[in-house]
């Protein structure tokens, strides 16, 4: 990508694979089991959470010099509240339908740890721009885990994806008998669970050491 | 680095007042829009049940306006009696539901119901489907509990007040795969043509484990007895003496003329 140093390129793509916020720092789990049954619902919510980790953490980089330590915290969470809410009236005002379905988890982004982790962990100490790439870059490594759970859920829980039947159905005549479990939010869990499983046989440096 | 308690308290209410104005303004700014699609989204509901849409069939905003204003009729009905009201016209544009629930002078609590519906406004707002001079189907709006969540729908009632023609429901939260199913176009379909009373005039219609039998039976959803069961007192609710029994007994009395 041009324009973009090294660093801030491993800034960008560190987060996707080598250090995942929900497959390495396991966090932001909770919406990634709610909004994952449907594969339109997750690119809906990747987006959304993309928009307001960057959002997030340029405005917080840019005022970083000057925030008074002792209220920092707060300053970062009414940025991303307010953040939110907007990300939240554009959604009712251009994708309606979708969202009606996120309902309240587009509001739940607000308690997402990877959005103020990365605002007082990164964005804190770096400049905007740098600041900015990590939060969207931890944004994509949240998207690759979600839509590929939504993936898996969406196709072998209704045999569709983003709506259309991919798996013809036994109940409209076909051989797909669908799996419900896949629907219900145990599946997420077990479906992240595998995905950590394999992201750390594949990487073996990310195994946590035992204690 | 230190900062004053005065400087700490100047930032924070700067940081305040940069974010409420950024959230103003976006609301500001999309209110009309947001609008539009909430208006755009109850009469598409409406003109499913109406009849007026295929399933499947995408209406832009315009299609969907012109048809809804060139076939559907708003009609404010007095619950207890079944009368239209004599202000009909003001009192419907004056009409707003969720204020009417929270008004003791609007509404009144409902008896306990296995539907767990709490309170019942005294006006509700109908929609009739015309066509020409002729009504051809009511529809008339329901709510009730299902398994986890509120399901709010649409029941169309055929001009003789009796048969059911279609349901709908645009807001619920069950499980999808299972009690979701409740969305299903093809367990949808079921409802149409069953009868909603029995002889008696008692509401009838019922959502059942497995196949249907008799003529007030609906297929169950498999996998979801309890959101089978909501939908089933939800609707017998509101085709009861508390919900639009009389309304509907005025119908059948009256042939569809009125």
């Amino acid at each position: 990508m041009p324009g973009l140093s090294r660093r801030q390129r491993r800034v960008l793509f560190e987060p996707i694979f080598d250090n995942n916020p929900i497959g390495l720092q396991v966090l932001g789990v909770c919406s990634a089991l709610a909004v994952t049954t449907k594969l339109d619902t997750a690119i809906t919510m990747s987006i959304a959470l993309t928009a307001v980790t960057g959002l997030t953490s340029l405005s917080v980089s840019l005022i970083r010099n000057s925030v008074p330590a002792s209220i920092r915290i707060i300053v970062q969470m009414t940025i991303i509240a307010s953040l939110v809410i907007v990300t939240d009236q554009v959604l009712k005002a251009f994708v309606y339908d979708i969202s009606k379905q996120l309902s309240v988890f587009v509001g739940l982004i607000i308690t997402n740890c990877i959005v103020l982790g990365r605002a007082e962990g990164f964005a804190m100490q770096n400049p905007p721009f740098s600041s900015f790439i990590d939060g969207i870059g931890n944004g994509l490594g949240y998207s690759a885990v979600l839509l590929t759970v939504a993936f898996i859920r969406e196709l072998f829980g209704s045999g569709r994806l983003l709506g259309y039947q991919v798996l013809p159905l036994t109940t409209e005549g076909g051989w797909y008998n669908p799996n419900g479990l896949m629907l219900l939010s145990p599946a997420a869990f077990f479906i992240i669970g595998l995905l950590i499983w394999a992201l750390r046989t594949w990487k073996p440096e990310q195994v946590g050491s035992e204690d | 680095m230190q900062y004053s308690t005065l400087y700490t308290l100047v930032f924070a209410a700067v940081v305040c007042l940069i974010c409420s104005v950024l959230v103003s303004g976006s609301a500001v700014v999309l209110r009309a829009r947001q609008e539009q699609n909430a208006m755009f989204d109850k009469q598409q509901n409406v003109l499913v049940v109406a009849g007026l849409v295929e399933p499947g069939e995408r209406l832009s905003v315009a299609e969907v306006r012109e048809r809804f204003e060139g076939s559907i009729r708003e009609r404010l009905v007095d619950l207890a009696t079944g009368d239209y009201p004599a202000d009909e016209a003001q009192a419907l544009e004056d009409y707003d539901l969720a204020k009417a629930l929270a008004d003791p002078a609007l509404s009144s609590e409902a008896p306990a119901n296995p539907a767990r519906v709490l309170r019942v406004p005294n006006y509700a707002r109908v929609y009739q489907v015309m066509k020409g001079e002729q009504v051809d189907r009511y529809v008339l709006p329901v709510t009730g509990k299902g398994l986890w969540s509120t399901l709010n729908g649409l029941l169309a009632i055929d001009a003789d007040g009796a048969t059911i023609r279609a349901i709908t429901f645009y807001e619920h939260a069950e499980t999808p795969g299972l009690g979701g199913e409740v969305d299903n176009p093809e367990w949808k379909a079921l409802w149409d043509g069953r009868a909603a009373f029995d002889n008696a005039g008692q509401p009838a219609i019922k959502v059942v484990k497995g196949r249907a039998k008799g003529p007030s039976e609906v297929d169950g959803l498999s996998g979801a007895t309890l959101t089978s069961r909501g939908v089933t007192n939800l609707v017998q609710f509101w085709l009861g003496g508390n919900g639009f029994g009389p309304y509907l007994a005025k119908i059948r009395q009256q042939g569809s003329s009125a």
